[in-house]
C-alpha cells in the first residue's frame, strides 16, 4: 500500500502519481479528496483525487510544487512508499441528472480536479463543454483527457502563445452567448478565478459548483481549519464540502484565509531548498 | 510492615520550576520516587469495604496494589492495576483521580486522600522503565472483532477483547494511535512516548492497528461484517469542534482547540521547522473556555513564547469545569484568568488578521440545567482587549462520519450514539459503541469504562452468535 506505482512530469511544476491505494479506490468517487503525509516528520496536505481505478486499486494525483511538502513529494519515484495515504475524505460531487448542457472551466492545475468532474458528467450523457485556461502554452496539462470528455474543448493562456489569449471568463461568457446558456457551470482553480466565474455566471443565473481548496490538516472535520462562510454560515470543506455553490461562497475571506502561514510556507521552502 | 504514616497530607510529588517549564514541552509533574512512593503508600489504611475501588470507573484493586507498593513490590503492584485498567501510565496522569477513587477515601474525611493517582502512576512508570515483560497471549477462540477508534474507550475495548482470545484490529482515522491522547493532551501532561509504550504493550496482546483507516468513508459496517467481523465497537470520541458564532470568528489567528492543541501536539509543530506543520508564535492570546482543554491551549500558548496568555471564562473560578490541579498549574505558569467575561465580538485588523476581542461583562443567576449559575450578561459593559490569536475551547460533539455512512445507527439530535447503558449496544445488531462518541466529550477513564462495558457485552454476543 501507499506506493508510487507510475510518475509522469506533466509541466515543469506540475507531476502526476499513481498510488497504489486498493480500499480507497474501490470507494473513491469525482470530487473527493485524500490526505497524503510524505514521511513522519512531514505535515499533512490535502489532494484531489484526479482518477481512480477500482480494478487495479490505484489513485491518480496531480500536484503543483508550491510548497516543501510538494517539492518533496515530487522527488520520489515510482517504488518508493508515502508513509500515509488517506480517503477517499469529502463530499462526492452529485449532480443533478437533469442538467443537460454544462460547463467545466478549469484554471491551471485545478484542471486535474476538473477533469474526473468532466468526466463523470460525460459518463452520465451530460453535454460538456470544456474551458481550461493557462499562464502559458508550456504548462497546459490534460489536453487529450479534457477533450475524450468534451463536446468542446477551449484552451486559453493569460498570454496568448497557444493562440488564444485571454482568461477563462472570457471564453466562458464567449460560449455563454454564442452557444446559450448552460444548466450547470463547474469551476475549480485559484479563488480568483473562482470568484470571477462565479460573479460572471450569476449575472446569467447559472448555478455554479467549485471546488474549495483551503488550507486543511486531518481532513476529518476534527480540526476546523477548512472553514469557508457559504450562505453566511460557517462550513467545513473537508466534511461539508469540497464542493459549494459558487454564488455563496465567500471568495475573498477565502483568499485571506490561504495565506495565514505564508511566512511559516516560505521559510519551510527555502528550508528545503538549501539543503537540496 | 512499616509503621502506617498517619500524616495528612499527600506526599508531595516533585514538579518542573513553573517559570522553567512554561518555556519548555517537559513533563510538569515529575513522579514519585520509590521513597516517596512507599511512605504515602503507606497511609492507606487498607480498609474492608474499599469505598475508593467503587470510585473506579474500570475498578482497579486500589487497596491491593497500594499495599504491593508499600512491600516495594512496585511490578507486581503494576500487575495488579493492570488486570482490570489496559493504560495505567495514562491514568495516573490524567484521571480525575479527586472526583473519582480519591474522593471516596476515608483519609479524605480528615486531611487528604490517599495520592491513588500518583502512585497508580509510580508504579506504571517503574514498570515501563524495567522494560517489557513477556506477556501471555491467550489462545484464539476463533472470534474476530473491530473497533472504529484508537483513543481511550477503542484501546480498552481492543484489550479486555484480545485477552478473552478474540481477534481485534482497531482502526484508527489518524496516521498515529491514541486519539485524543496523543492530539488532545500536550507532551507536558502526558508524553507521547508513554502513549506508544502503553499502545506496543496492547500489540503485544495480539491486538493489530491500522492507522489512516477513516471509517464510515474508507469501509463501512457492512463492508466489516463482510470482511468477517463479527461485531464492530464504535468509539470515535467527540472531534468535531463547536464556535461560537460570534462576528470574526473565521479572521487570520482564530483555531478551534482542536486545530491549536493538534498542530502541536500530533503534528508537533512546536518543532518546526524540523517538523512540517507550522504554527504561529503569537504574542498575546486569549483561549476561551474552562475547561482542561481551555487549560492545555493556554498553557501550549505560553510555551511557544506568548507574553500575554488569557483564559477568558463566562461564570466564575468556582464553576470551572477543569481540575483544579490544572488550574494550578496554569496559574503558576503566569496564565491570566479573566472571569464571568464572554467574547461577543473577535475584531481583525485591515489584512484579516485577529487584533482583539470584545469582551462583555457577565454576572451569575440562578442556576441552569448543569446546576451551575447562570452567567447573565451586563448590558452596556462591553470592552475590547488587544490579541493576535483566540483559541476557542468551548467544547466539541461528535464526529458524524460514521452516523452518517451507518443507516439505522440511532443517534441524539446533538449527534451522540445512543445507548443500552448496561451493554453499550447501538440500535444495530452487533455494533456498540461507547465513550465521548456517545456521551459527548468526557473523560479517559469514563470512556475506558464504557469501553470495558462494551468489550463484555461484546464477548457475551459473539459467544451466543457461536
Amino acid at each position: 500500500m501507499n506506493e508510487i506505482l507510475k510518475k509522469k512530469v506533466l509541466n515543469e511544476q506540475v507531476k502526476l502519481m499513481v498510488i497504489d491505494a486498493p480500499l480507497i479506490a474501490k470507494k473513491a468517487q469525482a470530487g473527493q479528496f485524500v490526505v497524503l503525509r510524505v514521511n513522519e516528520k512531514g505535515e499533512r496536505i490535502p489532494l484531489t483525487i484526479a482518477d481512480y481505478d477500482s480494478g487495479a486499486g490505484t489513485v491518480t494525483i496531480i500536484f503543483q510544487e508550491v510548497g516543501k511538502t510538494t517539492m518533496l513529494l515530487g522527488t520520489l519515484n515510482e517504488g518508493d512508499r508515502l508513509s500515509d495515504f488517506i480517503g477517499p475524505l469529502g463530499k462526492a460531487s452529485h449532480f443533478d441528472p437533469d442538467v443537460r448542457k454544462a460547463a467545466v472551466i478549469g484554471g491551471g492545475l485545478g484542471t486535474a480536479i476538473a477533469y474526473p468532474q468532466a468526466k463523470k458528467l460525460h459518463s452520465m450523457g451530460i453535454e460538456v463543454t470544456s474551458i481550461i485556461g493557462f499562464r502559458t502554452k508550456d504548462l497546459i496539462i490534460l489536453e487529450d483527457e479534457m477533450r475524450a470528455v468534451s463536446r468542446k474543448l477551449v484552451i486559453t493562456t493569460d498570454d496568448g502563445s497557444n493562440g488564444n489569449k485571454g482568461f477563462v471568463t472570457d471564453a466562458l461568457k464567449q460560449e455563454i452567448e454564442s452557444e446559450g446558456k448552460f444548466d450547470l457551470v463547474i469551476a475549480i482553480g485559484p479563488l480568483v478565478m473562482m470568484k470571477f466565474v462565479s460573479r460572471l455566471t450569476k449575472e446569467y443565473g447559472i448555478k455554479t459548483i467549485v471546488s474549495m481548496n483551503p488550507i486543511m490538516m486531518d481532513g476529518t472535520g476534527m480540526c476546523g481549519v477548512c472553514r469557508v462562510t457559504v450562505g453566511g454560515k460557517t462550513r467545513f470543506a473537508c466534511v461539508d464540502g469540497p464542493d459549494f455553490d459558487g454564488h455563496e461562497v465567500d471568495f475573498d475571506e477565502a483568499m485571506r484565509r490561504q495565506t495565514m502561514y505564508k511566512k511559516q510556507e516560505e521559510e519551510s521552502c527555502n528550508l528545503f531548498r538549501g539543503i537540496k | 510492615m512499616a509503621q502506617r504514616n498517619m500524616d495528612l497530607k499527600k506526599t508531595k510529588m516533585p514538579e518542573q520550576d513553573a517559570v522553567e517549564r512554561a518555556g519548555n514541552f517537559g513533563e510538569v509533574a515529575l513522579g514519585y520516587t520509590a521513597e516517596m512512593a512507599k511512605n504515602e503508600a503507606m497511609r492507606c489504611l487498607q480498609c474492608k469495604n474499599r469505598p475508593c475501588v467503587a470510585g473506579c470507573p474500570v475498578n482497579v484493586q486500589i487497596p491491593e496494589f497500594i499495599k504491593l507498593i508499600a512491600e516495594g513490590d512496585f511490578t507486581g503492584a503494576y500487575d495488579k492495576i493492570r488486570e482490570t485498567n489496559g493504560l495505567p501510565a495514562i491514568c495516573g496522569r490524567v484521571c480525575p483521580q479527586e472526583e473519582q477513587c480519591e474522593k471516596f477515601c476515608v483519609r479524605g474525611i480528615k486531611g487528604e486522600p490517599v495520592a491513588i493517582g500518583r502512585l497508580e502512576r509510580f508504579c506504571s512508570d517503574y514498570a515501563i522503565a524495567c522494560g517489557s515483560r513477556p506477556v501471555a497471549r491467550v489462545p484464539s477462540t476463533g472470534h474476530k472483532a473491530a473497533v472504529i477508534g484508537s483513543g481511550p474507550a477503542g484501546l480498552t475495548c481492543a484489550a479486555d477483547l484480545a485477552k478473552a482470545g478474540v481477534d481485534v484490529t482497531v482502526f484508527e482515522a489518524l496516521h498515529t494511535p491514541g486519539g485524543v491522547l496523543v492530539y488532545g493532551i500536550p507532551e507536558f501532561r502526558l508524553p507521547k512516548s508513554l502513549v506508544q509504550k502503553e499502545i506496543d504493550a496492547l500489540s503485544a496482546l495480539g491486538v493489530k492497528i491500522e492507522t489512516g483507516m477513516v471509517m464510515g468513508r474508507v469501509l463501512t459496517i457492512d463492508d466489516l461484517k463482510e470482511m468477517g467481523y463479527e461485531t464492530v465497537f464504535i468509539g470515535t470520541g467527540a472531534g468535531l469542534p463547536s464556535f461560537m458564532h460570534i462576528p470574526g470568528e473565521n479572521l487570520n489567528g482564530v483555531y478551534s482547540a482542536n486545530e491549536f492543541l493538534t498542530r502541536i501536539n500530533l503534528m508537533k509543530g512546536y518543532k518546526f521547522p524540523e517538523y512540517d506543520t507550522p504554527v504561529v508564535r503569537h504574542k498575546k492570546v486569549a483561549v476561551v473556555g474552562g475547561g482542561n482543554v481551555a487549560m492545555d491551549a493556554a498553557r501550549c500558548a505560553k510555551r511557544l513564547g506568548a507574553e500575554e496568555v488569557y483564559i477568558v471564562y463566562r461564570r466564575s473560578e468556582a464553576e470551572m469545569p477543569a481540575r483544579a490541579e490544572e488550574i494550578e498549574h496554569a496559574k503558576e505558569e503566569g496564565i491570566i484568568f479573566k472571569f464571568l467575561v464572554n467574547p461577543t465580538a473577535i475584531l481583525g485588523d485591515e489584512n484579516g488578521y485577529v487584533r482583539g476581542m470584545t469582551l462583555q461583562k457577565m454576572e451569575l443567576g440562578e442556576p441552569d440545567g448543569s446546576g451551575r449559575r447562570r452567567p447573565v450578561p451586563v448590558a452596556g459593559s462591553e470592552y475590547d482587549i488587544e490579541l493576535d490569536a483566540a483559541v476557542i475551547a468551548i467544547g466539541t460533539s461528535p464526529n458524524p462520519l460514521m452516523r452518517e455512512a451507518t443507516p439505522g445507527l440511532e443517534t441524539q439530535k446533538w449527534g451522540g450514539i445512543i445507548i443500552d447503558e448496561a451493554t453499550g449496544a447501538t440500535s444495530v445488531e452487533g455494533v456498540y459503541a461507547g465513550g465521548d462518541a456517545v456521551s459527548g466529550a468526557a473523560t479517559v477513564i469514563l470512556a475506558m469504562g464504557a469501553g470495558k462495558t462494551a468489550a463484555k457485552a461484546m464477548i457475551e454476543y459473539m459467544n451466543r452468535q457461536g
